[in-house]
């Protein structure tokens, strides 16, 4: 646990501007990411939360800084670091069985036909799916797509999940059910999650640490909050223990007095 | 039977009546054009305007009385097969090179002027050129039928690849997908309806090109078979001849656009 797992060191990203300063979205991002945690990076919209998970996943590069996994420096996306996409991106003409088994067979194609079988099976019953297993994903519902989507994720046995506002574009009873879900798999599998969010009960009742963003441009973390509180957690019984109370308030008033947008 | 099902036979049937009405109009003023009764004893057979019983062209398609006489089954077995061959020739050259267009920005850029400038030109402006080149009059029609009907599948499918989704990408990106896995899991997939679309109008044109390519080239197929009826002045024939043309281009519509629906993955499960 001592071991360094996931560092970000001194990471920035900056965007060129034609005749003008290159614009710097995210600078000096330090974070040490410990084996089966999980945080959760709020901000406000435009904070560069996103640009910092997709520098994580190798979909974009930083411009400086240094991200080592397991003290191997990350050089663009790979299975090891599994996304889970916010609009889900699932194949539309892949079958939920097919997308989970498409990325199984690539990732482990050491696995023979019944091997291969029994492990989309498995994770398409972690997910609670069994009734969908030969739907297109256009047959299902938006929370179930995002559920195949963390399937899909989790199949390929990554080391870290990265979750991009992994339940934003859906409803709030869908959003609950969803982090039930994600947090009774996570009792089971025992991940290292990155999860984005904008969504300060979501980040308390999911993470180990919350890292909280400043405002871009030059956003960088502002503040890190550890929440104390036993899992399995229950969010009824959360919202009168004085550790999630505490929490709330301190990311609110990060987000809305010391560093509030007035522009929105 | 329901108002609209009614409405749908009897609205066409009023303009067919309508076309016959002109048609019969057109013959009265025009000396020696057929009228619709003279046609439909030519297509059919009976007894013609001068007195003789004849058979229909259209009850025995099946005849061959020589080399240079055959039924109308033959003729449009001759043209279907070239047609088929310059599509499938189009096909094969058209989908590796709109994928190539679709994915990469410098062959869009050297390739698309060239297109832009040859897709509009004329099958009957490639015609004498390419009979100069092959000499032999199933190569000109065929390779007349390439070059005119490549163009819609090249560009619908570069469009189809085009298409493809950045998520889709990101997903090929994080499982490592080597670029031929690209080509075949994701960009394939995605383009499949654009390349059918692209296919369908592609046949409409080559079916269109045939008829003026025999017409030019001569021996045997449905183009040349209306243009020797002209010379033989047959001109009954040569309106059962767009008739048939104007079927047999329907139905090779309507059986694209069924291959193109079972693959198109947009269309499935919405039952």
């Amino acid at each position: 646990m001592s071991k360094k797992f996931l560092s970000l060191k001194n990471i920035q990203k900056r965007f060129p501007i034609p005749g003008k300063d290159d614009y710097i979205a995210v600078t000096d991002v330090n974070l040490e990411i410990k084996k089966n945690e999980i945080i959760s990076i709020i901000g406000h919209s435009g904070c560069g939360k996103s640009t910092l998970l997709n520098i994580i996943s190798g979909l974009d590069a930083q411009s400086d800084g240094d991200i080592l996994l397991e003290n191997k420096h990350v050089l663009g996306p790979g299975p090891e670091r599994a996304v889970v996409f916010q609009n889900h991106s699932l194949l539309p003409w892949l079958s939920v069985y097919k997308n989970i088994e498409l990325a199984v067979k690539k990732v482990m194609p050491e696995l023979d036909a019944t091997e291969l079988e029994l492990r989309v099976n498995k994770f398409i019953e972690m997910v609670n799916l069994e009734h969908a297993r030969d739907k297109l994903p256009d047959e299902i519902s938006g929370g179930m797509k995002q559920r195949v989507g963390i399937a899909r994720a989790l199949s390929i046995q990554p080391k870290v999940l990265l979750m991009d506002e992994p339940f934003g574009a859906l409803d709030s009873l869908t959003r609950a059910n969803l982090q039930e879900h994600l947090m009774r798999i996570q009792q089971k599998v025992e991940n290292t999650v990155v999860i984005i969010t904008h969504d300060i009960d979501e980040a308390v009742l999911l993470s180990d640490r919350v890292i909280m963003m400043t405002n871009g441009p030059e956003a960088t973390i502002g503040e890190i909050l550890e929440v104390n509180l036993q899992r399995p957690r229950n969010r009824v019984e959360l919202q009168h223990d004085p550790e999630y109370i505490r929490c709330r308030e301190s990311i609110l008033s990060f987000l809305y007095e010391k560093f509030a947008k007035e522009d929105e | 039977m329901n108002n609209e099902s009614v409405k749908k036979i009897l609205l066409p049937l009023l303009v067919f009546l309508f076309i016959i009405g002109v048609w019969s109009g057109i013959a009265s003023t025009v000396e020696d054009f057929p009228t619709p009764s003279d046609t439909y004893i030519a297509a059919f057979g009976g007894i013609n305007a001068d007195g003789d019983e004849i058979i229909g062209v259209l009850t025995d398609p099946f005849y061959i009385e020589n080399q240079d006489d055959k039924g109308l089954f033959w003729q449009i077995m001759e043209s279907l097969k070239r047609v088929f061959a310059g599509f499938f020739i189009a096909i094969l050259v058209g989908v590796p090179v709109g994928l190539l267009i679709g994915m990469s920005k410098n062959a869009y850029n050297a390739f698309n002027p060239f297109i832009q400038i040859l897709k509009p030109v004329s099958p009957l402006a490639w015609l004498p050129l390419l009979l100069f080149i092959f000499q032999d009059i199933n190569m000109t029609a065929i390779s007349t039928i390439f070059i005119t009907s490549i163009w819609p599948i090249i560009i619908n499918t570069s469009l189809g690849v085009k298409s493809v989704n950045e998520d889709y990408m990101n997903v090929a990106k994080v499982l490592q997908f080597s670029p031929l896995e690209k080509i075949t899991k994701i960009i394939l997939p995605v383009s499949v309806p654009y390349i059918f679309t692209g296919m369908r109008l592609s046949l409409g044109i080559a079916w269109l090109v045939i008829v003026a390519a025999e017409m030019l080239t001569g021996g045997i197929g449905i183009g040349f078979w209306i243009w020797d009826e002209y010379n033989n002045l047959n001109y009954h024939n040569i309106i059962i001849g767009i008739i048939v043309v104007g079927l047999i281009g329907y139905i090779l519509d309507l059986i694209m656009g069924m291959i193109a629906d079972y693959f198109d993955y947009t269309k499935k499960g919405r039952a």
